[in-house]
């Protein structure tokens, strides 16, 4: 029994060895922590229970019966932050190069199991450099049997991707599948084909960084959410974050404890919205101001700017908030700001979490490059992601709401379940300028007659009371009072039930 | 007494005005120009009259507009502050005309103090001291060099139509008047169209001191002590207290008195200003009367306890003074620091826009005099001060001390501005000395400000606070619901914090309400924390000694600004340090491939394309900021590799804007 028990020992330390001091020490050079450092930062101090240290790959083709390490390039195992529980597999760079075998990618799709047996979100440290190439299909195999698994878990428990190294080619996929990806500067990038191949096939010649950096994706592609500045701030940031989320779509969200009272009044607001109607102003500044403690944890803050998307308080309980910005593309509704609030709208609802939307929106964006994009399928997922949450959605229009665009903002007719507008909301088809071209398009020579027009739709369109008299709005609120009045609509909507006939899925425009 | 006044003016000194009004119980009316509508003097008075767009020109510099607004609403009086009408003698006359008085001095003051050779000439009549030298051109260098001799060395050459520094030279010896009579004459033709230049003596190291007067319609006046004024920038004063710490009893008397001279000279009534510059063995000479409440008059008001506004209200309405010169007695001390919107690290460029932050401080001793309320609107129309924060103690040490612990609890966001710089100045050896000139700034800061490293002490004490503050956030995160059965969470306390290079290792232990934290070992601080997530101001008690800073978050740690300092402290679980450790620094990201916006603004125009070869100099784009287009140009040769920005795109300072290969 001693033999076995100090061979335990030697094996759990030959595992907690990794690749060993030479590779762990070149990773630390790269700037990057080493798997378990990276688990140990973010889960609570001696939470981590580990699983599966002792599994080995199974490959015997290429020289690779003798090299096995104990735990095959991942590090699986669950723990807490904060005390919830969490699921967490953490691939080990230093192990070969942190590849995936079929041993691995069974250690990965067992915690996966478990997290969704028990209903609690699962969090991958992506690190690694593919497939286990020696192992062939049994390693493309093994990417599969994670793919389906972040398939079937979405929806159920959150998931959440953090890229701290290379992620290429069809690794891409399972973060591309989770909830979130959050990716760290400078040492993590991903790609479906890197810089090599695109040289070749198409001349381009690019970096990896310049590729799939954290800038490209949080900028560019908007395929990451964040991008942190080191592992250290990655795993301090994560844990915020997870703060934020429910542990699964059977639960509501978490609540903390919080000294902010939801009936604090705000009179700045009431000076907010610019006296001149085209001036922009800050859209933030409200949400800052409305949320408990100024704390809006924003997703996505340098992609589709025009919309802002994140996860914030009110009344100690989580909410997602989606906000134009009139301060870009004057808050106009395109493609990437569609899509974008989209996802997280879905995401949202999905886990329970109520949605509260500011809207100012002066339409969707015109031109070639919109309507070639296909604006028409990618503003309908907003419109779709917005009627088919069936969370408490409360809205609150603060200037202008036009068109499609207010249709689409979550508007009484999408199902919105309060909404609110401030006295400065204009809730019409489109601007007075605009509409008054169209309706007395044979006066268009007659500019005193325009004007007059144009004054007397204002007067008529230009507030809030039409859409009131028809309770397309419930109230007309004071600004200083939206958090008391937004606080106090979700405290009743808690009890929210809808039933919706069954089907299989809807067929969201993808 | 009047039932109702009209204030002529806007921002901080109507809302004063107004104060003292609603304390009289008489009526106000506001006047407001269009920018203003929702200002806080438009929403403190009992009525507001719309008189104008925007520009000042076209609305609280319209005589006429001021005065059919005063008769639409029937006030009986108009205040006119300081600035604008304030010492316009036809506003005053049109005023008369219509039998509205008018809260000021007579016209026939108004008119003899406007004029720089007038008063001077007024001055010298009535016995007061004025800067040796001409009042009249001089013609040739002859009579220069004998004037010059007469009232010794060092001389200013000034050009008559001078003004803002331009056509000045000063001499410190005969050999080099010859050439500065020349170059002045030369400077001030090309500048003013108008050779004419008159000599006076050069004041080295001039302070600026002022005499309060005020006197009534019955001929009683008096003086009410001197207000310092020493600290300016570019003429623009920054802080101002009373009394000087450089005057005596007898030099305080006999500039008193010579003001009051002055006054019944002119047959002055209301309250006035004398202003004198001081030479370093006290001779003090006659500078210029404004004939006008001054903006830092709450320095004299706290020393003497009385109201100025009420006074001049007072003496308008043809009320005698309720006190003579025996009853005025100078009680403490009290500093005024000047809140501007402007930018002291970049120059001190005025800054505008929403105040999205604004907290005022409180607290005993401590008198804000502001215009606005957060979410309010610093206007590039105006004037960009912001506030006026004084504070009063027993002595100079206590109101200093007051005022930079009121400085430390004013926050402020939105516009860029000068609390820092303010609180610097105040930790100044030179300002603690007492050790003032009119070139103060100049001499110590130069034209801009980098803010100064903080004293280790007060370092540690920030330490220990972002520790605290940092647990707070970790203790109440444990607090979450939803936790697994059986997990029993224990609130970190083993800490490292960074400031720029340094670490400290700290130990924060929360029991009873307050935090033990121990700094490198050291024996615990005990350190109460008045914060809670989410506010901008972070207050603690270390050891019994109160500590404030301005507090915004950090992914790991805070911004704190404290006495005039700005730092970044990062606080991480020691374990976290100790991994970090094993991870090399990263460089600094390399922005000289990159074009960063100087400025929050927004993108009128592109001029480059991608791909582009562009040569140093060439225009890259115009930003407008603050209503003022900043042509951006390259700073070397390159090639146009991205632009990541587009026309009307509004853009924060540091965004990168164009990448080059």
């Amino acid at each position: 029994m001693q033999d076995i028990v100090d061979q335990l020992e030697a094996k759990r330390e030959a595992a907690r060895q990794g690749g060993g001091t030479r590779r762990v020490e070149a990773q630390h050079g790269r700037g990057k922590l080493t798997a378990r450092e990276r688990v140990e930062l973010l889960l609570d101090a001696g939470s981590f229970e580990e699983t599966d240290m002792f599994v080995e790959h199974r490959c015997t083709e290429f020289g690779m019966a003798d090299q096995r390490v104990p735990g095959d390039g991942v590090v699986t195992g669950q723990g807490t932050v904060n005390g919830r529980l969490v699921f967490v597999f953490s691939q080990d760079f230093t192990v070969f190069g942190g590849s995936l075998s079929e041993s691995h990618a069974a250690k990965i799709a067992k915690v996966m199991d478990r997290a969704v047996q028990v209903r609690a979100p699962v969090i991958g440290l992506n690190d690694s450099g593919g497939a286990r190439i020696q192992e062939g299909v049994d390693s493309l195999a093994g990417y599969a049997e994670v793919f389906v698994r972040n398939v079937k878990a979405s929806g159920v428990i959150p998931q959440i991707s953090v890229i701290c190294g290379p992620c290429a080619g069809g690794a891409v996929y399972s973060p591309a599948m989770t909830d979130f990806i959050f990716m760290v500067r400078d040492s993590s990038y991903m790609f479906v084909t890197g810089p090599e191949v695109v040289r070749t096939v198409t001349n381009e010649v690019v970096t990896q960084e310049e590729l799939g950096g954290a800038s490209a994706h949080t900028k560019k592609s908007g395929v990451a959410d964040l991008a942190f500045e080191n592992d250290v701030e990655a795993m301090a940031e994560l844990r915020r974050f997870i703060d934020f989320l429910p542990s699964s779509n059977l639960e509501k969200p978490p609540v903390w404890p919080t000294e902010d009272t939801v009936e604090r009044d705000d009179f700045s607001l009431d000076t907010l919205i610019p006296a001149n109607p085209t001036q922009p102003y800050d859209m933030a500044e409200l949400i800052r101001k409305v949320v408990d403690e100024g704390d809006f944890f924003e997703l996505q803050p340098d992609y589709a700017r025009n919309i802002l998307t994140g996860f914030a308080r009110i009344g100690g309980s989580s909410v997602g908030i989606v906000a134009n910005q009139p301060l870009v593309l004057a808050g106009c509704l395109d493609i990437d700001s569609s899509r974008k609030a989209a996802r997280f709208v879905r995401f949202c609802d999905c886990f329970n979490i109520p949605i509260v939307t500011f809207v100012d929106v002066p339409g969707f964006l015109p031109g070639t490059a919109q309507e070639f994009g296909g604006i028409i399928k990618h503003g309908a997922k907003l419109l779709y992601a917005f009627t088919e949450a069936t969370v408490p959605k409360v809205t609150v229009i603060t200037r202008k709401a036009y068109g499609g665009a207010y249709d689409v903002m979550s508007s009484k007719h999408l199902g919105g379940d309060v909404n609110y507008a401030w006295p400065t909301a204009e809730i019409a088809v489109m601007g007075p300028k605009g509409a008054v071209e169209i309706i007395f398009r044979s006066d268009a020579g007659d500019p005193a007659k325009i004007e007059a027009k144009t004054e007397e739709y204002r007067e008529r369109f230009a507030n809030p009371f039409v859409a009131a008299r028809r309770g397309f709005i419930d109230d007309v609120i004071m600004p200083h009072g939206t958090r008391r009045r937004v606080g106090q609509a979700l405290r009743w909507l808690q009890g929210k039930r809808t039933q919706e006939p069954w089907r299989k899925h809807g067929n969201i425009p993808l | 007494m009047f039932q109702k006044i009209l204030i002529a003016n806007r921002g901080e000194i109507a809302c004063r005005i107004i104060k003292s009004c609603k304390k009289l119980g008489i009526a106000t009316v506001a006047v407001c120009s269009e920018a203003d509508a929702r200002a806080l003097h438009v929403k403190m008075a009992d009525e507001d009259v719309l008189i104008g767009p925007a520009p000042a020109a076209q609305s609280y510099l319209r005589i006429e507009h001021i005065v059919e607004a005063c008769k639409a609403t029937g006030a009986q009086a108009v205040h006119p502050g300081y600035g604008f009408l304030s010492e316009n003698a036809a506003f005053a006359e049109a005023l008369a005309a219509e039998n509205i008085a008018f809260i000021g001095p007579p016209v026939r003051a108004i008119e003899a103090m406007g004029d720089k050779i007038e008063s001077k000439r007024l001055a010298r009549e009535a016995g007061v001291s004025t800067v040796p030298g001409t009042l009249d051109a001089i013609s040739d260098p002859a009579q220069a060099k004998r004037i010059a001799a007469e009232i010794g060395y060092p001389v200013m050459l000034k050009a008559s139509a001078g003004g803002g520094g331009k056509g000045m030279r000063i001499a410190f010896a005969e050999s080099e008047l010859l050439d500065a009579l020349e170059r002045a004459q030369s400077e001030a033709r090309s500048s003013f169209g108008d050779d004419r230049v008159f000599i006076e003596k050069f004041v080295e190291e001039p302070r600026h001191i002022e005499i309060q007067v005020l006197a009534d319609q019955q001929g009683t006046t008096l003086y009410l002590g001197e207000r310092e004024c020493s600290i300016q920038r570019r003429h623009q004063k920054v802080l101002e207290e009373a009394p000087s710490p450089f005057l005596d009893a007898t030099t305080r008397r006999a500039m008193g008195e010579q003001a009051v001279e002055l006054a019944r000279a002119v047959g002055y009534y209301s309250a006035g200003t004398v202003e004198f510059i001081v030479d370093k063995d006290k001779n003090f000479y006659f500078l210029e009367m404004n004939t006008r409440l001054q903006v830092e008059h709450p320095v004299t008001e706290l020393v003497t306890g009385i109201d100025l506004v009420e006074e001049m209200i007072k003496i308008a309405a043809g009320e005698p003074l309720g006190f003579d010169q025996a009853a005025i007695r100078l009680d403490g001390w009290a500093i005024e620091a000047r809140i501007y919107a402007e930018d002291p690290a970049r120059g001190f460029l005025p800054s505008t826009g929403r105040l999205s932050t604004y907290i005022e401080p409180e607290g005993h001793g401590i008198r804000v005099d502001s215009g606005v309320v957060e979410g309010g609107e610093v206007s590039l129309h105006y004037d960009p001060m912001i506030a006026k924060l004084c504070a009063h103690g027993r002595d100079r040490a206590t109101a200093t001390a007051r005022l930079g612990e009121a400085l430390d609890n004013f926050v402020i966001e939105g516009p860029a501005h000068n609390l820092s710089f303010l609180n610097a100045v105040l930790g100044h050896p030179r300002f603690i000395e007492g050790r003032l000139a009119t070139n103060f700034i100049a001499d110590e800061y130069g034209d801009k400000f980098t803010p100064p490293d903080l004293d280790p002490a007060a370092e540690r004490r920030l330490v220990a606070l972002a520790t605290a503050m940092r647990a707070r956030q970790l203790s109440r995160a444990q607090k979450i619901s939803g936790q697994l059965p059986g997990v029993a969470l224990t609130p970190p306390s083993a800490f490292v914090a960074y400031v720029g290079e340094t670490a400290y290792a700290v130990e924060a232990v929360e029991r009873d309400g307050a935090y033990a934290v121990s700094i490198d070992g050291d024996p615990a601080m005990e350190l109460v924390l008045r914060w809670r997530p989410g506010l901008e101001l972070a207050r603690a008690s270390i050891d019994g000694e109160m500590l404030a800073a301005g507090a915004k978050r950090l992914p790991e740690g805070f911004a704190l600004t404290h006495k005039g300092a700005q730092v970044r402290i990062m606080v991480r679980r020691r374990r976290a340090h100790e991994l970090a450790m094993l991870m090399p620094e990263k460089p600094p990201a390399d922005t000289s491939k990159l074009l960063l916006s100087p400025m929050p603004g927004m993108i009128v125009s592109i001029a480059v394309e991608v791909g582009e070869a562009i040569k140093e100099g060439q225009t890259l784009c115009i930003l407008e900021a603050m209503k003022m287009e900043n042509v951006l140009k390259a700073e070397r040769d390159a090639t146009v590799e991205s632009i990541d920005i587009a026309a009307k795109d509004t853009v924060s300072a540091d965004q990168v804007l164009m990448t080059f290969a």
